[in-house]
C-alpha cells in the first residue's frame, strides 16, 4: 500500500503558492472542499485561478477566497448566486471564463485521462465557440476544448482510506470525481478516514493512483443553498 | 391564456411512458407534477441523479442530494448517482430522450437564448449549452412575450445564443409551436386564444394551415 495519508491540512497544502491554478469539486456547495478552503483563506495567497463550477455564496464555499480578493480569474459555468462575484466582475476586477457545464467536467476528464483536447458539440455557434477550432464529424459541427492544465486540484469525498481509494455520496459526488488526477497534485478531505482495508474493493469510485494527499477533514458544515420540503399530509 | 402550471400541463402530455427526461429550472420543473402516473418516467438532474423524487418531507432534507436547482430532493427506488462527466455523457451521447427548458428567445430557425442579457445580467449557461446541442427533442417552455409585451419568438434572436437550430417544439402561454424549415407552424392555441392574438404575439414567421384546434389539457 502506499500511503497517501498526510499528517494535517498544513501538510496538505504545502506547496500552494501565489498565482497558482486551483480545481475545486462541488456544485453549488454541495460536495466543496470544505477544510481546504477555510485553509486557503487563512493563507491568504493571491493571484489565484480557480476552475470550479460554481463560485460559492456571498459568505461560504469560494465566495470566501473571493471576500479576501484572492481570486484573480474563475472558470465556471454558473455563478448565478453571489453578489460580491457579480461585482467584482462588473467593475472589471475578476476575469471569468464561462463555459458550458458539461465542457468544464470533460475538461477535467480529458487532464485525468491523458487527452489534450476533446471535441464536442456543445458551444457551436454561439459565443463559447469564437476564435476556437471548429470541425465536422458525419455533418455536425464540433468545437475543440482543452484540457485544463491546474497546479492543484482539491476534491471532497465521503469516505477514503490512507491508499488514496474514494468514496462519494449522492450528488455531492459531481466534480470530484472528474478531477482526481486531473491537476500536478490532487488534494482529497473525507468525512470519514477509514482503516485500509475496510472499503469493499468493488465499490471504489476513485482508485488512489490519482491522489496525492488524503486527510480527515475536521469539521463540515454543509450548508444547504436551497432548502425545499414538503409537508406530511 | 394558460399559467405556468397550465404550460407545464400540456408539456407533460409529451412526456411518454419510458422516457428519461431532463427538466430545466423554472416552469421545466413543474412537468414533474403533471406527468400521468400510468406511465414509467426517469428524471435526470446534471449535477448526477437519475431518478429523482419529491422534496423531503421536513427534517429529513440531505444536503448532499440536490438537484441542478441546488433545491433538496429525493431519489425513487432504483435512482443512481454519478458524476458530472458520466451526467454530461448522458445528454451529448443522446441517451436523455427530452429535454424541457425556458427560454429568452427562440428564433424561427430553432436557435435559442436564455443564458446572458450582455451589461445586465450574467449568470451563466449552467448545462444548457450541452442539452440544447446534444438533445434531439428539445422542448421550450416559455411566455409567449416578455414583461415589456415584446414577442420571444423572433425572427433571429438579438440576444448571445445557447445553441442553433436546436428547438422542435414550443409551449407558451398562448399556442404550441413547432419550429419547421420554413418558421414557426401553429399547432394549437390555448383556451380563450384567437389565432389573430398569436399573429399579433410572434414575430417571427408564422405558419398556419388549416384550422387550428384549442389545446386538450
Amino acid at each position: 500500500m502506499i500511503n497517501k495519508k498526510v499528517a494535517n491540512i498544513s501538510e496538505a497544502l504545502q506547496g500552494v503558492a501565489d498565482n497558482m491554478t486551483f480545481m475545486f469539486g462541488g456544485f453549488g456547495l454541495s460536495g466543496i472542499p470544505e477544510n481546504a478552503i477555510a485553509a486557503l483563506v487563512k493563507r491568504n495567497i493571491k493571484g489565484l485561478t480557480c476552475i470550479s463550477n460554481n463560485a460559492g455564496v456571498d459568505d461560504f464555499g469560494l465566495g470566501l477566497l473571493l471576500h479576501q480578493k484572492q481570486i484573480k480569474k474563475m472558470v465556471s459555468s454558473y455563478v448565478g448566486e453571489n453578489d460580491e462575484f457579480e461585482r467584482q466582475m462588473l467593475s472589471g476586477e475578476l476575469d471569468v471564463e464561462l463555459i458550458p457545464q458539461g465542457t468544464l467536467a470533460e475538461r477535467c476528464r480529458a487532464a485525468q485521462a491523458g487527452f489534450p483536447a476533446i471535441y464536442t458539440p456543445a458551444g457551436y455557434g454561439t459565443e463559447v465557440a469564437e476564435g476556437k477550432e471548429t470541425r465536422e464529424f458525419d455533418g455536425k459541427m464540433y468545437v475543440l476544448e482543452h484540457a485544463f492544465k491546474a497546479d492543484f486540484a482539491f476534491v471532497k469525498a465521503w469516505k477514503g482510506d490512507a491508499a488514496g481509494n474514494l468514496i462519494f455520496k449522492g450528488t455531492a459526488r459531481n466534480f470530484n470525481p472528474n478531477m482526481c488526477g486531473a491537476a500536478k497534485i490532487t488534494v482529497v478531505e473525507v468525512e470519514e478516514l477509514v482503516p485500509v482495508g475496510t472499503l469493499d474493493p468493488n465499490q471504489i469510485h476513485i482508485p488512489g493512483i490519482f491522489v496525492q494527499r488524503i486527510f480527515q477533514g475536521e469539521t463540515y458544515e454543509k450548508r444547504i443553498e436551497q432548502l425545499t420540503v414538503r409537508q406530511k399530509a | 391564456m394558460l399559467d405556468k402550471n397550465g404550460i407545464a400541463k400540456r408539456i407533460a402530455k409529451e412526456v411518454k411512458d419510458g422516457y428519461y427526461v431532463n427538466l430545466g429550472i423554472g416552469i421545466p420543473t413543474l412537468v414533474a407534477n403533471f406527468v400521468r402516473d400510468d406511465i414509467e418516467v426517469e428524471f435526470q438532474s446534471e449535477n448526477g441523479v437519475l431518478g429523482m423524487g419529491p422534496f423531503p418531507f421536513e427534517g429529513e432534507e440531505d444536503a448532499d442530494i440536490i438537484n441542478a436547482g441546488k433545491q433538496t430532493i429525493t431519489t425513487l427506488p432504483g435512482a443512481s448517482f454519478f458524476d458530472s462527466a458520466t451526467s454530461f455523457a448522458m445528454i451529448r451521447g443522446q441517451h436523455v430522450d427530452l429535454t424541457i427548458l425556458g427560454a429568452m428567445e427562440v428564433s424561427e430557425n430553432g436557435d435559442i437564448a436564455n443564458w446572458k442579457i450582455p451589461g445586465k445580467m450574467v449568470k451563466g449557461m449552467g448545462g444548457a449549452m450541452d442539452l440544447v446541442a446534444s438533445a434531439e427533442n428539445i422542448i421550450v417552455a416559455m411566455m409567449h412575450t416578455n414583461r415589456a409585451g415584446d414577442s420571444k419568438l423572433l425572427k433571429n434572436c438579438s440576444l448571445p445564443l445557447t445553441g442553433v437550430g436546436c428547438v422542435k417544439k414550443i409551449v407558451t402561454n398562448m399556442a404550441v409551436i413547432e419550429v419547421t424549415t420554413k418558421g414557426f407552424k401553429l399547432l394549437e392555441r390555448a383556451p380563450g386564444v384567437s389565432v389573430e392574438d398569436i399573429k399579433k404575439a410572434t414575430e417571427g414567421h408564422l405558419i398556419i394551415e388549416g384550422d387550428i384546434p384549442e389545446m386538450r389539457i
